[in-house]
């Protein structure tokens, strides 16, 4: 399994050809307390770079971008009756939705691990 | 001589410290009432009127009928009348001080507006009035609407939206009727980040995909960036100006003849007139739809005091589809022009909006504004305006970080950064503390561009004393911020409530009152 991470801090755990999304322990920081999270409805498909879900928190409400094309084949329920868990464990419980794949070539250009993290030293 | 031993004591006793503030039985803090909601007090057997019994009455409800108490609130009259002057006295508002919520214009409301829009004559009119018996009023709309085009450099406007983002929703309207009786199928709006929040709204109401144009260093809209994006798909560019970072849009005459080249229309989000009236028209800038508050600019209150009111100033291109009724002057007399009257200039229109004529009390409130200052001084206000804001931006530069502050002047709000804060410390701090030092806090956490962002918008009818004083509130809690003052972190402590939990009542609302007996057996 590899992880990868977007300039928009999402990060994308990919397995074969189902991909797990969420928004990172940088980007959950950044916005505080979550208090909400929509999710997408299960069989959506998105276009890489799409509007996917909200995450709302006290301080605002921002969306969270399909990070690669696909359809949306799981939702983790869990962040509806407890949003917190983004703020607790956003890189593992805190996960957001399944896609699967449409083109694995999308990943390409994604940064991993040290990349983002050089890349969230530098904001 | 005798001497008095027992009289009343005049001066302060020498109190210990420990003993500065002891609870009260009550829970009052002198004139600081504390309230209880009003299901809790009274009782449901008292009401303010003594009604007489109803006559037995055969009831057609069947198991329908109520049994059990409906559970009204009975107070009598005085208890009502307490219940609300106590619950106003724990509000704040621009008749009480400075009112520093950026983007909003919070100006004092003249009483002489309140005096005119009160008269019996406009304030006792019924909408359904023949229209021989309103004359005045339908004068007062028309006159309000030439100086409406005069001001923007426009050539019409729509007078019956009732808020700004309402009055957004009436130029997407025009455009897309504008677009559709061209037959050109258009999809995308595009809106810089630096543009008001509901923007994006009102386009992705109104069926189009929103498109985010970013932003410069300096915080003006990207021009190279928003060429690139322009193309047969994009419907209408909406740019607020002077924008949220309190930056007046320099490049918009650019920008609009960019867009009108690519088919594309100008939407202005008119918010922020106050700045630039009397001193820039829109139209001269290409703009094809504005709506102006007149809550905002035109002084009638807003924000619990009354409502909004949003007219649309259009351009040529758009005027003939704007929505009706309309007012015109034909010969000596005024008529409203609704869909039964409509003749072939009016014949586009894309519909109508509201069910009569939009604000009627707020457009004789901003009439008599406009007319009570003349144009000169509608040219100082904005002067003022501007002026205000850059004293507060200035003298505040050397504790707060002001993002674009090297780019020049600011228009009518000062913007601030929570950069150079002690580590752990918000700009939520510094807006809690100044609810302790008096005022009602800045816009903060907007615009979304600059982080931790204090907007300041103290409009033109601050006196230098109350700038003054405002400075020195924000100046001292920017300082405790910057210090560490841990105290701070535990502000408001004077209001009649402390911190609140928002995480918690966010995530767990509660948004029903529950008889305290029901919520303990429920729990």
């Amino acid at each position: 399994m590899s992880r990868y991470f977007t300039d928009e801090h999402e990060w994308i755990d990919v397995e074969g050809e189902i991909a797990t999304i969420g928004i990172t322990d940088y980007a959950q920081e950044q916005l505080g307390d979550i208090v909400f999270v929509e999710l997408p409805a299960e069989g959506a498909t998105f276009d890489k770079g799409d509007d996917a879900a909200v995450v709302e928190s006290v301080k605002a409400a921002s969306d969270v971008y399909a990070p690669i094309s696909g359809e949306v084949v799981e939702t983790n329920g869990a962040l509806e009756d407890e949003p917190a868990l983004v703020n607790s464990d956003a890189e593992e419980d805190g996960w957001f939705f399944k896609l699967r794949v449409t083109d694995a070539s999308e990943l390409e250009g994604l940064m991993n691990e040290a990349a983002y993290k050089k890349f969230v030293a530098s904001l | 001589m005798t001497m008095l031993k027992e009289g009343r004591p005049t001066a302060p006793q020498a109190v210990r410290e420990e003993h500065m503030a002891p609870a009260t039985a009550t829970g009052n803090r002198a004139l600081m009432l504390e309230e209880p909601l009003i299901f809790e007090i009274g009782s449901n057997d008292t009401t303010g009127v003594d009604f007489a019994a109803a006559p037995k009455a055969v009831s057609r409800l069947g198991n329908l009928a109520r049994k059990d108490a409906i559970g009204l609130p009975g107070l009598s009259e005085q208890e009502t009348v307490r219940h609300y002057t106590r619950l106003s006295r724990q509000n704040y508002a621009i008749d009480l001080g400075l009112f520093p919520l950026g983007s909003c214009t919070m100006k004092h409301n003249p009483r002489l507006n309140e005096k005119v829009a009160r008269m019996p004559g406009f304030a006792d009119l019924h909408p359904l009035q023949p229209q021989s018996t309103v004359q005045g009023a339908l004068a007062v709309i028309h006159e309000l609407a030439q100086w409406l085009i005069t001001l923007t450099g426009m050539h019409g406007v729509a007078m019956s939206p009732k808020a700004g983002a309402h009055g957004e929703l009436c130029g997407l309207l025009a455009i897309r009727a504008a677009l559709e009786a061209r037959g050109d199928a258009r999809s995308v709006v595009l809106v810089p980040e630096s543009a008001h929040g509901t923007n994006p709204a009102t386009a992705a109401f109104c069926g189009y995909k929103v498109e985010d144009i970013p932003a410069t260093p300096d915080g003006r809209v990207d021009l190279a960036a928003l060429k690139a994006r322009l193309g047969p798909d994009v419907a209408a560019v909406m740019i607020t100006n002077p924008n949220t970072c309190g930056l007046f849009e320099r490049d918009l005459k650019t920008i609009s003849e960019a867009v009108h080249a690519a088919g594309a229309f100008v939407y202005c989000d008119g918010a922020n007139f106050n700045a630039i009236v009397g001193r820039v028209r829109p139209g001269d800038l290409g703009v094809d739809a504005m709506h102006i508050n007149l809550h905002k600019t035109f002084s009638t209150p807003h924000g619990g005091g009354g409502p909004g009111s949003g007219p649309v100033v259009l351009s040529e291109a758009l005027a003939p589809f704007a929505p009706l009724p309309f007012v015109e002057k034909q010969g000596d007399k005024f008529v409203l022009v609704e869909e039964e009257t409509v003749e072939d200039h009016h014949g586009r229109s894309f519909g109508r909006m509201v069910a009569f004529h939009g604000q009627m009390g707020m457009f004789t409130r901003a009439l008599a504004y406009i007319l009570s200052h003349g144009a000169d001084g509608l040219r100082q206000v904005s002067g003022d305006a501007v002026l205000n804001a850059n004293y507060i931006l200035r003298s505040l530069a050397d504790v707060l970080d002001a993002p674009f502050g090297g780019s020049g002047p600011c228009m009518h709000e000062a913007l601030f950064s929570d950069k150079g804060l002690a580590e752990g410390f918000t700009t939520l701090d510094i807006a809690k503390g100044l609810i302790d030092e008096g005022f009602h806090p800045m816009t903060m956490y907007f615009p979304l561009v600059v982080h931790g962002a204090m907007l300041v918008e103290p409009t033109e009818t601050e006196s230098k004393a109350a700038l003054d004083q405002f400075i020195m509130a924000l100046r001292s809690l920017a300082e405790r911020a910057k210090a560490g003052d841990e105290a701070l972190k535990g502000a408001p402590y004077h209001a009649p409530r402390r911190r609140l939990d928002e995480t918690l009542a966010a995530r767990k609302p509660v948004l029903v009152w529950t008889e305290p007996e029901l919520a303990e057996a429920a729990e």
